[in-house]
């Protein structure tokens, strides 16, 4: 049995909004193994974007515990959010290659390694294209091939693909397996979507409406690579249906 | 790749049809002007004391350009107004960098700085000839003055509109201060800003020539009072449409400035 990447014991932060709303996310406890491919699903209010950002270090929490084992340094972390939040002044590689300029790696490398990303995420021939020539897909590729090019120890997902087209997200979804399994990342991805989450997670997270706690920690067994008539399948039936009523 | 890139820029910005050419109206309306000027003076029979004719203007320019006066006045005050324009600027820009960042700056700061703009800078421009003098300084400090306030909102409101997402998105990249400031800030903050620079360009002329009108023995202000004194009016003439050159030119370079630092936005206004 390997060791978890990330282990959280009644992690809670609690803090208003500003506008008398609480966001709250109530004492959860769950941990994640190295390479494994995790979603969280819930209701709208049951603190999903919440606990993202405080294992991304943007928030603090409000008590519990949040434990990178193993690690000795702080974690790297890879972010997407629901909005592709490029820098529009910045080329489509020099979007890509920030996580490494942060870091001070010398430029000649991290064009190529921001080359070598941006062929990877299917975006050859619009390296030199500004943010606003690009489709929302597109954009959310860029946003991928960022998070993933520091290589870092986690990868959080906010609802990356939720204002793209149906036709599109489910396009992404190929995608983000395929990534995922050549860059061998761990990844946190926050989604309202059971089919989102039954296509790509190795085990499915919910949350309940506020203060969220974890209802249901649900292995998914189903077989990769996972494709479109895999949603037609029994099993996969069988899980949707067992999740849908833990939301519910 | 050229041309699919093309293609794609196109079909996701339609483009509206060409607008049609309006390159002639700007030459057009001037020379019907100085027509109805020169029909003005000529059948009007005004003194030229009181309004001189194009003619007379213009032999008045080539006069002052050839004895070299026009060209001595005329940096005294450009060297005034791109001083004044850059202590200006930077005052401002220091000064809103911590106003935006931090909210006691603000509570402490802006009281004074709302109730500094209720000063008429020509009231105060007495005091500043007074306390530091006739000469160039005292005329940098108006310029400054008059510079700051327009370049400081601007700079405050450039910074307060970073997207917050980009912040978060630094931040969980753990950049530091600095890298914040010079890869996100100040590019996010830079259409704003430089729309208050544009502004400050053409204030600081202003500035230049009342803190000469106060007191200077130089400058393109002090020619229109030695103009004005002397009944040659021509070269008061002269003088003003100088200054109309020099606050264009400062303009027409910030926007050069703009339209070279803000390519990646899709108009320019």
């Amino acid at each position: 049995m390997t060791a978890p990447l990330l282990t959280t014991r009644d992690l809670s932060v609690t803090f208003s909004d500003g506008n008398g709303g609480l966001h709250a996310l109530g004492a959860v406890s769950f941990s994640v193994l190295p390479r494994e491919f995790v979603c969280v699903l819930g209701p709208s209010g049951s603190g999903k974007s919440t606990l993202l950002r405080a294992l991304a270090g943007l928030l603090r929490p409000s008590s519990g515990t949040l434990d990178f084992n193993g690690l000795d340094s702080p974690p790297r972390i890879g972010f997407v959010f629901q909005q592709a939040t490029l820098m529009p002044w910045r080329s489509v590689l020099e979007n890509i290659l920030l996580p490494l300029e942060l870091q001070n790696l010398n430029p000649a490398a991290a064009h190529a390694k921001a080359q070598e990303m941006a062929e990877l995420v299917g975006l050859q021939g619009f390296e030199n294209s500004l943010p606003r020539d690009l489709s929302g897909g597109m954009l959310q590729r860029v946003a991928l091939a960022r998070a993933l090019i520091h290589d870092p120890d986690l990868l959080l997902l906010d609802e990356p693909f939720g204002s793209l087209d149906a036709l599109t997200r489910e396009r992404m979804w190929m995608e983000l397996s395929r990534l995922w399994l050549a860059r061998q990342t761990t990844v946190l991805m926050v989604t309202h979507s059971i089919s989102e989450a039954l296509f790509l997670a190795d085990r499915v997270l919910v949350l309940s409406a506020r203060p969220g706690k974890i209802k249901l920690d649900l292995p998914v067994d189903l077989p990769r690579p996972r494709d479109d008539d895999m949603r037609y399948t029994e099993p996969f039936g069988r899980l949707a249906r067992q999740l849908k009523a833990a939301i519910e | 790749m050229e041309p699919t890139l093309s293609r794609l820029s196109e079909n996701l910005n339609p483009k509206s049809p060409k607008p049609p050419a309006t390159g002639w109206i700007l030459p057009v309306v001037g020379l019907f002007a100085l027509l109805s000027w020169d029909l003005f003076t000529r059948y009007g029979n005004i003194p030229a004391f009181i309004f001189p004719a194009p003619l007379q203007v213009i032999e008045r320019f080539s006069r002052s350009l050839l004895d070299g006066s026009l060209l001595r006045h005329s940096a005294v005050t450009l060297l005034e107004v791109v001083m004044g324009l850059l202590v200006g600027t930077s005052l401002a820009v220091a000064m809103g960098y911590l106003i935006a960042k931090s909210r006691l700056f603000e509570r402490i700061l802006s009281p004074f700085l709302v109730a500094s703009q209720a000063v008429p800078i020509v009231a105060i421009a007495p005091l500043l000839v007074i306390w530091f003098g006739p000469g160039i300084f005292s005329k940098v400090l108006i310029c400054a003055l008059i510079v700051f306030f327009p370049v400081l909102v601007n700079t405050v409101v450039g910074l307060r509109a970073v997207p917050r997402a980009l912040n978060e998105l630094m931040r969980s990249l753990r950049a530091s201060c600095w890298q914040t400031l010079t890869l996100l800030e100040i590019p996010a903050a830079l259409p704003v800003f430089l729309g208050g620079l544009r502004i400050g360009a053409t204030l600081s002329v202003i500035g230049a020539v009342v803190g000469e009108f106060v007191g200077a023995d130089r400058g393109l202000g002090f020619l229109i009072n030695i103009g004005r004194g002397q009944f040659d009016t021509a070269l008061v003439f002269v003088a003003v449409f100088t200054l109309v050159a020099l606050a264009l030119s400062l303009y027409g370079l910030v926007i050069l400035l703009e339209q070279h630092l803000l390519a990646w936005q899709e108009t320019h206004p």
